[in-house]
């Protein structure tokens, strides 16, 4: 029986704790009376995968059997999450794949012969042949992407983009016309977290800029409070309404699935669990994964934590209309992930990781840090924020200026031309966004190499546009102190530091909230 | 009189193209082919000609590249030593020289074309394109390119020069010895501007923010309609002036490539060894430096069929681009006394005109000056002057601390 997440006061007997700072983690001794949010142990997983996938398909939600809306010379289009989900990339067989191959066998029973797989990409990088097959899985890699039939969505293609029309609130519809002109598409989601999945599946992630842009914007994130709970977000209240027009010109099988929160694979499983519970053994990994930390090139380093791939669990999987199978799938999202907290904080305190959805087999640049720091982590949260409107974000990353010129050549000039200039998004927005969009060479290496689109360094920062409303002051430990500089943020050697410079905005003897995450999990602040 | 005289030294020469890249300022400040000495007056000996006692003499960068070492050895057949140098010249007129009276305040164009030297025009001087002259090393006088390169007429850097009445630009009283200095470089960069033949709308890279591609920013600004202005500064100071004096863009050295790629859409190519380069940019780009990287810079960024524009004087570079791309590089040597692109006006009063203009106030505060004994420091600063925020160093012989 897995325990649900809590909420720990450190106190004299607390030890210090794990907080995660890129390729690394530090302990941390944290004041007296520190809150500490734990995410729930993880789940038990599915015993019969195979069996949960068929029960799914057979019995949907608000839809006919799969194989009923199977039949000849149909056309027949599955689509399915890209490498930014889930997080780390997850053991073989990748879950995508179990749900394809039974989608794929169902296919081949009804005589289905006119089927293509699209990764469904939206704007971020195109996957290489690699990372293809390790989501769709050796058989059908083999089968269909030498046929050209196993591809990334590109949303730069014009003459493979459809209109579908406008929404009530006139954002356009803009999707894959393979997708579009289908008589059916599967959906194939990874719901990690309660941003993922429902409407932001089809309509976001088969779409263009144009379709993307109404709700990827500053104006639209900074009042998505927030992104993990759909019925308050903005950006899904587009997706939203872009997925009911959706629904009115294609049939859309949505399958999504939930996982447990096994992140980490042994010997970094001691990550997973609550540091006054470690065993000897746990305490030795600790020790030897941070000697081997300490003494690893940096290059060595950022193997160690890119090669991990986790163990995660099945914990369910939902077929069929997309709003009843999401109903479903955010229940079960909010069973693994939800913690109950009891009012919010002065002062937040996160770890940012090695990893986010978009520097998988890359580097975390200052700017995808901050998203995932003030971005995703920050909007961990239901009800109202962790942290108090006008408080302090403390966060742990080295922040170095290191960029992938393969995977983000649009970063480094965001970083060295916009955010010189200014890191308000509603200001960089208006002036710089439709040069990059537009920018040819940017799009050019969106749909040729293996680069993030242009805009995309846009989206992250308005990612972040919530948090820098919200509080008053974010300052980053043990990070490059230009590089937060450059990003309009302060810097500190250490905690105590922190929280020196805090005091001018919480005083001198502030509630402190510390998430304790990865795993991942979700505050349901009351 | 006393004067700062440049003389032939093979092992300072050696010195220089050994080690004058690389520290320069050392070299120019303790081994430099210059000294301090006590000279006759240069003559005059004939019509036209006249004393001149100077106020003030800049130290351009063609100065720090002779005493460097860095100057190509072309230019050995145009000079004659020893020489004083100094050829951005105010200057005070101690005899009368034709129309203008004994004390009247003058700037020079330091060009020696055949009126000055006394010889049946050339094709050149006859269309007023006096920069191009092809008799720089006959005549009355000996060779020498300009003012200041020539072993007969002194040069500014000395109490004394002379000049001739074809060279003489009488400089109004509202206007500053220190503005007055800055007329002959911001003459070369009207000819630079025009000689770029700008279009309208077209998006220009100055290569380099010392005193020659601020002025060429703010010729390019003021005499071309060109769109898109972007400059190549490394220091604070450099970057306020230069969007002072036009730019729409200033950008860092290292980033010079990807800011303008970014302004053009360009597509960038990386070879497997060397800088990288554009396919596609700016219209037009200014080398404003006339150093390897600076040249490589501009050739780089400069779309097919672009134009390149050598303002400094060029360093060895690679000139791939230019074949490839097609481009037109175009040599841009001091100014014209007749300009073509502004009405057949010379470049000096086109300048004259600009050099009053109130955005070059804040210029007039970044004119450092040093008496003559104090020519090491003078040097120093000037090797430093775009770090230390300094626009033009200049000698005052008329001084003594």
């Amino acid at each position: 029986m897995s325990r649900p997440g809590f909420v720990l006061e450190v106190d004299d007997r607390t030890p210090p704790l794990v907080v995660h700072e890129g390729e690394g983690f530090r302990l941390e001794t944290f004041p007296l009376g520190t809150r500490v949010i734990y995410p729930p142990e993880s789940l038990p997983a599915v015993p019969d995968v195979d069996q949960a996938i068929q029960h799914a398909l057979r019995n949907p939600e608000g839809s006919d059997p799969l194989p009923e809306l199977l039949f000849p010379g149909m056309r027949l289009t599955v689509a399915f999450d890209d490498l930014s989900l889930p997080l780390p990339p997850m053991r073989s067989p990748d879950i995508r794949q179990r749900i394809i191959e039974a989608v794929l066998t169902m296919a081949a029973a009804a005589g289905v012969d006119d089927v293509e797989l699209v990764a469904a990409n939206a704007l971020h990088r195109r996957m290489t042949a690699a990372e293809l097959k390790h989501i769709v899985g050796e058989r059908v890699f083999r089968s269909f992407f030498p046929q050209g039939a196993l591809y990334n969505h590109d949303a730069e293609d014009r003459s493979n983009l459809t209109h579908v029309g406008l929404t009530d609130q006139g954002e356009d519809v803009e999707i894959n016309r393979r997708a579009a002109e289908s008589d059916l598409l599967v959906y194939v989601n990874v719901n990690l977290v309660a941003m993922d999945g429902g409407h932001k599946s089809v309509p976001v992630g088969l779409a263009s800029y144009k379709s993307l842009r109404h709700h990827h914007n500053s104006k639209t994130m900074v009042r998505s409070h927030s992104f993990m709970d759909h019925t308050k977000s903005h950006l899904h209240h587009s997706a939203w309404r872009m997925g009911q027009l959706l629904k009115e010109h294609l049939n859309i099988f949505q399958i999504e699935t939930t996982l447990n929160n096994e992140v980490f694979p042994a010997p970094y499983d001691f990550l997973m669990k609550r540091e006054w519970e470690w065993s000897i053994k746990d305490q030795g990994s600790m020790l030897a994964a941070r000697r081997a930390l300490s003494l690893a090139p940096a290059r060595l380093r950022h193997k160690m934590f890119h090669d991990l791939r986790a163990p995660y669990g099945l914990t369910g999987v939902h077929a069929g209309d997309t709003e009843q199978v999401h109903e479903k799938t955010i229940a079960a999202v909010h069973r693994q992930q939800l913690v109950e907290v009891h009012g919010q904080a002065d002062v937040l305190v996160m770890g940012v990781p090695y990893l986010c959805p978009y520097n998988v087999s890359s580097t975390m640049n200052p700017i995808l840090a901050t998203c995932m720091g003030l971005g995703y982590y920050f909007n961990s949260y239901r009800g109202q924020p962790v942290v108090r409107r006008g408080g302090a974000v403390i966060l742990y990353h080295p922040l170095k200026p290191d960029f992938n010129q393969l995977h983000h050549p649009s970063y480094v000039d965001f970083y060295e031309e916009v955010l010189a200039e200014s890191t308000d998004p509603a200001v960089i927005e208006a002036k710089h966004e439709q040069n990059y969009a537009a920018d040819p060479w940017y799009v050019h290496l969106y749909r040729t190499s293996h680069a993030y689109h242009g805009v995309h360094p846009f989206y992250m920062w308005y990612w972040a546009a919530h948090a820098m409303d919200h509080v008053n002051e974010v300052i980053w430990v043990g990070a490059d102190r230009r590089a937060v500089q450059r990003l309009g943020f302060r810097a500190a050697s250490s905690l105590a530091d922190a929280l020196e410079m805090a005091s001018d905005t919480v005083g001198r003897s502030p509630s402190i909230t510390y998430l304790h995450n990865p795993p991942h999990l979700l505050a349901d602040v009351r | 009189m006393l004067a700062l005289e440049m003389y032939r030294s093979l092992p300072r020469h050696v010195a220089g193209k050994v080690v004058g890249g690389r520290v320069p300022g050392l070299l120019s400040g303790y081994a430099a082919p210059l000294r301090m000495v006590t000279i006759d007056q240069p003559a005059v000996a004939r019509p036209g000609w006249a004393r001149l006692r100077t106020r003030l003499s800049g130290i351009c960068g063609s100065d720090l590249g002779a005493l460097s070492g860095r100057t190509s050895l072309y230019f050995s057949g145009l000079v004659s030593m020893p020489l004083v140098p100094g050829h951005e010249v105010v200057a005070d007129l101690v005899d009368d020289c034709e129309d203008l009276p004994e004390g009247t305040r003058v700037v020079i164009d330091p060009v020696l074309g055949c009126v000055a030297r006394g010889v049946e025009p050339c094709a050149w001087c006859l269309a007023g394109a006096t920069n191009r002259c092809d008799r720089i090393t006959v005549g009355h006088i000996a060779p020498g390119l300009q003012t200041g390169y020539c072993s007969d007429t002194g040069g500014g850097w000395g109490q004394v020069l002379t000049a001739h009445r074809s060279q003489l630009h009488v400089v109004p009283d509202a206007v500053s010895d220190e503005q007055a200095m800055l007329i002959e470089p911001l003459a070369c960069a009207v000819h630079t501007a025009l000689r770029a033949q700008v279009r309208r709308g077209d998006r220009v890279l100055v290569s380099g923010a010392g005193v020659v591609g601020l002025f060429t920013t703010l010729a390019l600004r003021s005499l071309t309609e060109a769109g898109q202005i972007t400059v190549v500064a490394k220091h604070g100071r450099q970057r306020e002036l230069a969007r002072a004096f036009g730019a729409t863009e200033v950008i860092a050295l290292d980033g010079a490539l990807r800011g303008v790629r970014r302004a053009t859409g360009a597509f960038h190519v990386q070879p497997d060894f060397g800088p990288g380069y554009l396919l596609g940019g700016v219209d037009v780009a200014i080398d404003a430096v006339g150093s390897k990287t600076s040249l490589e810079t501009a050739l780089h960024a400069t779309r097919a069929g672009g134009r390149v524009v050598l303002s400094g004087m060029p360093a060895a570079a690679d000139l791939s681009a230019a074949w490839f791309r097609e481009l037109e590089v175009v040599g841009s040597y001091a100014s014209a006394g007749r300009e073509p692109g502004a009405g057949d006006r010379p470049a000096f009063e086109v300048a004259a005109a600009l050099v009053a203009d109130d955005v070059l106030a804040p210029v007039d505060g970044a004119v450092a000056s040093y008496p003559l004994y104090r020519w090491r420091e003078a040097l120093d600063h000037a090797h430093a002057a775009g770090r230390l925020g300094t626009v033009k160093v200049a000698f005052d012989p008329r001084s003594s601390r």
